[in-house]
């Protein structure tokens, strides 16, 4: 039984005892008067605070069956015993009375007290303001840890980058119009050799050249083309290349691996699709396009929103790597021949998302960040 | 390029009734991609009217309206009149004209207009007379078409009211629009485009460029091949034709039809000889070149421009040539063109004024072309079509053409000579072993199946030593194929690209996520999780940022990378730390209403050191170690750094209680929160630095003493120049650093459960003196037996003197192996203060 904090403790308040009874009466009458008396005390006692006046009234040390009690020791021998019995049952009953009352007491002041603590919480708090992740950081991890799970490893490469390694490596011709087709923003001086990036790409040429065949990478980053912001278009983007080089791979199995990350990215079932294209840096080169995971490529009317009733949704370029870059690498094309693939995460992350605009995914207002999770 | 299906139908059979959009889907399979699907945008009832009755019938705001009868025959269901209000008045009755009834639709620039009778002055307004600008067939009339005046006579003779008039205006006419990959430059034909859709669909294909070619009679116009300094030692021009006719009249009208394909293909009819050229060039994807034979003095020269040298072109613009600029001259003297880009004023042709042409149909130099386009900014259908490689074999065709055209539309005569000066090289062949397709592709081909389709894009076979061994000689029109790839990629493309299985490859096994990568993960986590957000900013600034800062002139932030384009010149530079563009970010979120903003970004940021060039060697070939070497130095350094910004409220008030702004101990707290996500220990030093407040800004360091970072309280001038919140904090933290400092594997101790000691210690001291200084001759003072210590309260006031304050510290106790005594306890805390007061003049209170 839990003991009450207030009980038992010595009076605060003196004079307000109870003044001691003239003379113990040890008559069965008198000890169970004060019985009475005391029950009815404690019965009485409708808070701690009266169950304590009670206490100390009819249990304390000068109560009157405390003040009987040791009358009994003047008592002449043969009478001790059964006035030591009556007083004590006596007290007894008293004191479980008094330990009830206690217990009753307690509980109904423990429910008040929760009843009386008790919040209204049904109003959201909002005391400390939430963290995020940026969608666009969360979807890239997330396309390469796809990769990751295929058995790739993932690369890195600089922002700023030598024109060499963004081009050339990539066989982009200097005087190519792909080269030109690319918008590239260039370091001041031009014979500095340096460009934004304007693709992941060049850490296809810094992968093999560091790492050697075979290799398997995926590399997600910032990238940049002279474009000027809107609705589709951003100047600072993000990549996700892909770059196998090994003995025997082929377009089937760019388009294996192709299926699989779209299937990460946007559920199961979806497949790719290759269309016939031109990139310097592959041959035979293809756009991707993955099915549309709204309309599945069913008609229906009016036509799918998400992908304009094609069935596809464009996500990206891919294709054989070419041999002027195996071999700008050091790679032995004769041996070794594989595939690279590169698709945007804006993209990526505003189809999975339902995103229209990209500005929202540049201008860093936490209000976007708020809508995701931070496992998206 | 756009694409007639009308014309297209010329060179190659299209399905009857073939549509657009079904064209479109063919050529994509074949890699031309759909750009675009061009209709009249005129849909019916649109039909003949010929007006019965017009009563004009005065405004009160003026104008003055017709109210017509119109008999449409049986096109409104009831054959009675049709009562519609008209605005124009170039019409009268008994006009045929065209009516389009309610239901059809007309382009608008805001989209199709939907007709439908309505009440318009007083009249319920049934359809509408159109225009051939409402048709969209045309933009010089403002009034009402009226059929005699636009049609043929033999055409009008046989129309009735009430005639349908969609086909007859040509209005359900579709242009498909693609999009060409710059390896086709012979896509940019009709000629190319058709033999596409041929091996899209099987269709038969009937090259426009097989006509009879005049074989020539006698000496042409001379003609002169002088370049002596080919770029990249080809020669700019390896073929040279030209044709002349004469006693023609360029100021007829050009035929309707061709007009009507010109505008079609989005190019403007500009007089017969212009549009007579621009025909062939759509048609066959030779740019061709007319001279008035009169103005010339001499021979054709095509030389490279000499220094000094000057051309207005036909845009009029005057520009210096340079030495690398191909040239068209006339007697190696006066500059004509600038070949295969744009002509000058010179030997131009002048309707009215010219009789007699001489055409230039030549093959130049894609290389030489582009970079003589490139340099003059100057892009023109000519020169897009040669920098993406013309067909040399197609050019006596494509003159013999244009010489046909001139003679049918014109009315002229062809001299019978021909001048061709031919010098092109020999086309190099491509040694291929036809299982390569299988090989590289993943589908198995038949190697009768890979002959077929090389032969079918126009290559020659010829047999090598083994069966799957043989020569390729690629068609003319295809400069892009140089190698067995590309064979093997003409193989795919044909068969179909759908056709390649899904084969999921076996990587040889990876070893997850790097150290960095994984680090990086953890420190964006750890961030968001203490309330920060994720934002990606742009990383373009300029130096006006940097004083807005409060750099000083000798900042190595300062020292920033350049961009020669920049999209602003507000902002050429590459950033050089973070906390440089997070401002915006910041300030954006506040002016839209979220004032308790916290931000973070994680990104690499370029420090250039010196200006180091970059070599840039060509394509195809691995450099050699040092001018590798040289590359990758020359890229400047790019190390990652986190920065967070923060303003407004950590705690915000609410139902809950009162709030509390978010200030420097925040923004400290997370940047440890930074180091301790990676498990670094950091340490801090009191610094002053900008762009923060010099009393409240610490350096972080590792214990060895190599900087991690900053983090304080931004310089109030520093938050008022950059319209920040007031108090607003920020960290910036080099992770590579921290990246560097973590990798590696940290050991346990054990853990003791004996029970901890503590004793609280009120010290005074000066105060000049770093808490931390006093926190570390504490803790070396303590010894071994101190397990923590933490400063929990700091005292000036009257209780002490005026120079000094009074820092609390508690000191918990706890020795591995036993419970300590009061008196072993005593000891180490006073042997703690006892240092303490030695080496900072410390007073225990
Ligand atoms: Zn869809």
């Amino acid at each position: 039984m839990p003991s009450a904090p207030d009980a038992g403790g010595s009076p605060q308040h003196p004079d307000e005892v109870p003044s001691p009874t003239a003379a113990p009466e040890l008559s069965q009458e008198g000890v169970d008067g004060h019985v009475e008396a005391a029950l009815a005390a404690i019965g009485g006692a409708g808070d701690l605070d009266e169950l304590k006046e009670a206490r100390l009234a009819h249990a304390g040390d000068r109560s009157p069956l405390a003040l009987a009690n040791r009358a009994i020791g003047a008592l002449p021998g043969p009478e001790k015993a059964a006035a030591g019995k009556l007083v004590g049952q006596a007290r007894g009953r008293v004191n479980q009375a008094l330990a009830r009352r206690q217990q009753e007491l307690e509980a109904e002041r423990d429910e008040r007290i929760l009843v009386e603590e008790a919040m209204d919480l049904t109003v959201a708090p909002g005391r400390r303001p939430l963290g995020r992740r940026h969608v666009l950081t969360v979807t890239a991890e997330r396309m390469a840890d796809a990769m990751v799970a295929l058995g790739w490893e993932v690369a890195e490469g600089p922002q700023v980058e030598a024109e060499w390694f963004n081009f050339d490596a990539l066989n982009f011709d200097k005087d190519h119009p792909a080269r030109q087709m690319q918008d590239t923003f260039f370091v001041d001086p031009a014979k500095a050799g340096l460009v934004l990036r304007t693709h992941t790409s060049p850490v296809q040429a810094r992968s093999l050249l560091d790492r050697g065949v075979p290799l398997y990478v995926a590399v997600p980053g910032k990238t940049f083309r002279t474009d000027e912001l809107d609705a589709t278009h951003t100047p600072v983007f993000h990549q996700l290349e892909g770059l196998a080089i090994d003995e025997g791979l082929t377009m089937a199995h760019l388009k294996g691996t192709l299926d699989r990350l779209a299937e990460a990215m946007f559920g199961p079932g979806t497949v790719s699709r290759l269309r016939p294209a031109y990139f310097p840096f592959t041959e035979p080169s293809a756009e991707m396009d993955f099915r549309c995971f709204v309309c599945r490529g069913e008609a229906t009317a009016p036509p799918c929103r998400t992908c304009g009733g094609t069935g596809w949704i464009e996500w990206g370029g891919c294709g054989m790597v070419n041999h002027n870059v195996l071999r700008a690498c050091g790679v032995d094309p004769e041996r070794y021949q594989g595939f690279a693939f590169g698709m945007g995460v804006e993209r990526t992350a505003m189809f999975r998302h339902g995103i229209a605009d990209m500005r929202e995914l540049i201008e860093g207002d936490v209000r976007f960040n708020a809508q995701f999770g931070m496992e998206i | 390029m756009r694409v007639p299906v009308d014309w297209l139908g010329e060179y190659v059979t299209l399905p009857e009734g073939v549509t657009g959009e079904q064209i479109a889907a063919d050529l994509v399979a074949v890699g031309l991609e759909e750009e675009g699907l061009h209709t009249s945008g005129v849909g019916g009832p649109l039909v003949v009217g010929r007006v019965l009755e017009m009563s004009p019938e005065e405004q009160r705001n003026g104008k003055t309206i017709n109210w017509c009868q119109v008999d449409v025959g049986d096109a409104n269901g009831t054959g009675e009149p049709q009562g519609i209000v008209c605005g124009a008045h170039n019409f009268t009755v008994g006009d045929l004209v065209a009516v389009i009834l309610p239901g059809g639709t007309l382009p608008t620039p805001q989209g199709p207009l939907t007709i439908s009778a309505r009440k318009t002055y007083g009249h319920v307004s049934a359809g509408m007379i159109c225009s051939v600008r409402e048709l969209g067939i045309g933009e010089d009339h403002d009034g009402i078409l009226v059929l005699p005046r636009l049609l043929p006579a033999e055409v009008v003779a046989r129309l009735a009211p009430g005639d349908d008039l969609i086909t007859v205006l040509g209005l359900d006419r579709e242009t498909v629009e693609v999009n060409v990959t710059p390896d086709r430059g012979y896509c940019f034909s009709l000629r190319g485009i058709a033999r596409e859709y041929s091996h899209a669909t099987g269709a038969a294909y009937t090259d426009p460029a097989s006509l009879a070619v005049d074989a020539g009679d006698g000496e042409g116009y001379a003609v002169r091949l002088a370049d002596e300094s080919p770029v990249e030692g080809v020669p700019g021009c390896d073929r040279y034709l030209a044709r002349v006719v004469r006693g023609i009249d360029l100021t007829r009208t050009t035929p309707e039809w061709m007009a009507r394909r010109l505008t079609e293909a989005g190019m403007r009819p500009l007089g017969l000889a212009v549009d007579v050229t621009n025909y062939v060039m759509l048609a066959l994807g030779q740019p061709l070149h007319a001279f008035d034979l009169a103005t010339l003095t001499g021979p054709v020269v095509v030389r490279r421009a000499r220094p000094g040298e000057r051309l207005t072109t036909l845009d009029d613009v005057d520009r210096a040539l340079d030495p690398e600029d191909l040239l068209i001259t006339d007697g190696g003297e006066r500059v004509l063109a600038l070949a295969g880009v744009m002509g000058g004023e010179d030997g131009e042709v002048t309707p009215g004024v010219t009789t007699d042409v001489l055409i230039e149909s030549a093959h130049f130099d894609a290389r030489s072309v582009g970079r003589t386009s490139r340099r003059h900014k100057l892009s023109s259908e000519a020169a897009r079509r040669f920098e993406r490689g013309v067909d040399p074999g197609v050019t006596a065709a494509a003159a013999q053409l244009a010489v046909d055209l001139l003679v049918e539309h014109g009315g002229g005569t062809a001299d019978p000579a021909v001048t061709d000066v031919d010098q092109r090289p020999e086309r190099s062949t491509i040694d291929l072993d036809l299982t390569m397709a299988t090989r590289y592709v993943g589908v198995n081909y038949d190697l009768a199946r890979v002959r077929e389709i090389l032969e079918l894009i126009g290559c020659e076979l010829t047999d090598g030593e083994s069966a799957r061994l043989v020569t390729v000689r690629p068609p003319s029109w295809r400069p892009d194929l140089t190698d067995a790839p590309g064979l093997v990629e003409e193989v795919a493309r044909i068969d179909g690209y759908d056709k390649i299985p899904s084969v999921v490859p076996r990587a040889v096994g990876g070893r997850g996520l790097t150290h960095g990568q994984r680090a990086r993960r953890a420190v964006a986590t750890a961030l968001a999780g203490q309330g920060l957000q994720e934002v990606l900013t742009y990383p373009f600034v300029g130096a006006a940022r940097f004083d807005e800062l409060g750099l000083d002139d000798a900042d190595p932030h300062r020292h920033a990378v350049r961009l020669a384009n920049p999209l602003s010149d507000e902002a050429p530079l590459m950033r050089t730390a973070l906390l440089q563009t997070l401002p915006e970010a910041l300030r954006r979120n506040v002016s839209r209403g979220t004032r308790d903003v916290a931000l973070f970004e994680i990104d690499s940021v370029t420090r250039p050191e010196g200006e180091v060039m970059a070599p840039v060697p060509g394509v195809g070939e691995q450099p050699d170690d040092e001018v590798l070497a040289q590359i990758r130095s020359a890229v400047p350094a790019q190390p990652w750094h986190v920065a967070i910004m923060a303003a407004g409220q950590a705690d915000r008030a609410g139902w809950w209680g009162r709030g509390r702004p978010v200030d420097v101990v925040d923004v400290v707290g997370w940047a440890h929160a930074v180091a301790d996500a990676l498990g670094v220990e950091v340490r801090r030093r009191q610094g002053a630095r900008a762009p923060f407040h010099p009393g409240r800004c610490v350096e972080l360091t590792l214990p060895d003493g190599t900087r991690v970072g900053w983090a304080g309280e931004l310089h109030p001038k520093v938050v008022q120049r950059l319209g920040l919140p007031l108090r607003t904090s920020a960290a910036e933290l080099d992770l590579d650093v921290l990246v560097t400092a973590s990798d590696h594997r940290t050991q346990a101790s054990p853990l003791s459960t004996h029970p901890l000691a503590t004793s609280d210690v009120a010290l005074e001291v000066p105060r000049g003196v770093r808490f931390s200084a006093v926190e570390e001759s504490l803790r070396a003072g303590a010894g071994a037996l101190l397990e923590s210590l933490e400063l929990f309260d700091v005292y000036a006031g009257d209780q002490v003197a005026q120079d000094r304050h009074s820092l609390a510290f508690r000191m918990h106790f706890r020795a591995p192996d036993r419970t300590l005594t009061t008196q072993e306890v005593n000891e180490a805390r006073d042997a703690a203060v006892g240092r303490a007061a030695q080496e900072h003049g410390a007073v225990q209170r």
